[in-house]
């Protein structure tokens, strides 16, 4: 608390620091799932969709919360966390894809047993 | 009151994130395989991110803001080369 500005906080609402706890808690939880999930699931491309959930609803819950918390701290509209959800967003899907590609390629060219049957076919590129 | 709640969700917050960083660094550490380990550290990589935005918020400070957003465009950039790198065996060809 200590390291909490205080005047800062006197005027935040009860109800608004509860809204943030909520939003916070939440957050975190389901980025905590999506890592569990790269950590139980058997293979690779079962794993590759686990942190996705941090990436879609952990992160936007997280941000919303700091969003929303320096909005009212400032009293203005603070929105620049909305440009690191919108990067996220735009990149999370490009990386994935490529690790997918990566991974399916190396295990196509060894010939490796826990390969998805009927994933992409007709992309022989690499 | 709302200091109370505000600093107990912060704290909850940043214990589950930083047990999800350790799960990755142990996905990180032993991964079967290199992409397994590649998918761990784009998860250390969000799971920093989030840890921080978590931080600027107790600290009320935006200095965090922009660690986040440089964070967020290293996992980008780092996560794209290596998949390159797992793919082709170089990254700038």
């Amino acid at each position: 608390m200590s390291e909490l500005d205080a005047l800062a906080l006197a005027a935040l609402p009860e109800w608004l620091a509860v809204i943030l706890a909520l939003l916070l808690v939440a957050g975190a939880v389901i980025t905590l799932v999506g890592t569990i999930g790269l950590l139980r699931l058997q293979i690779f491309y079962q794993r590759i969709h686990a942190p996705t959930l941090g990436t879609s609803m952990g992160a936007a819950l997280i941000l919303l919360a700091s969003a929303l918390f320096f909005s009212s701290v400032d009293g203005r509209p603070v929105l620049h966390e909305v440009l690191i959800f919108i990067f996220i967003t735009v990149t999370t899907p490009v990386t994935l894809m490529l690790l997918a590609r990566a991974a399916l390629y190396r295990d196509r060219s060894e010939a490796s047993g826990d390969v998805p049957q009927y994933i992409g076919e007709d992309d022989h590129e690499g | 009151m709302s200091a109370l709640i505000l600093t107990w969700a912060l704290g909850l917050s940043q214990l589950l994130l930083a047990i999800a960083m350790a799960i990755a660094a142990w996905r990180l550490a032993r991964g079967p395989r290199a992409q397994d380990r590649v998918l761990a550290l784009d998860s250390l990589y969000l799971n920093a991110l989030l840890l921080l935005v978590t931080f600027g918020i107790r600290t009320g400070s935006t200095a965090y803001f922009e660690v986040a957003l440089v964070i967020s465009v290293l996992s980008f950039v780092a996560t794209l080369a290596l998949a390159k790198f797992l793919m082709r065996g170089e990254v700038i060809e």
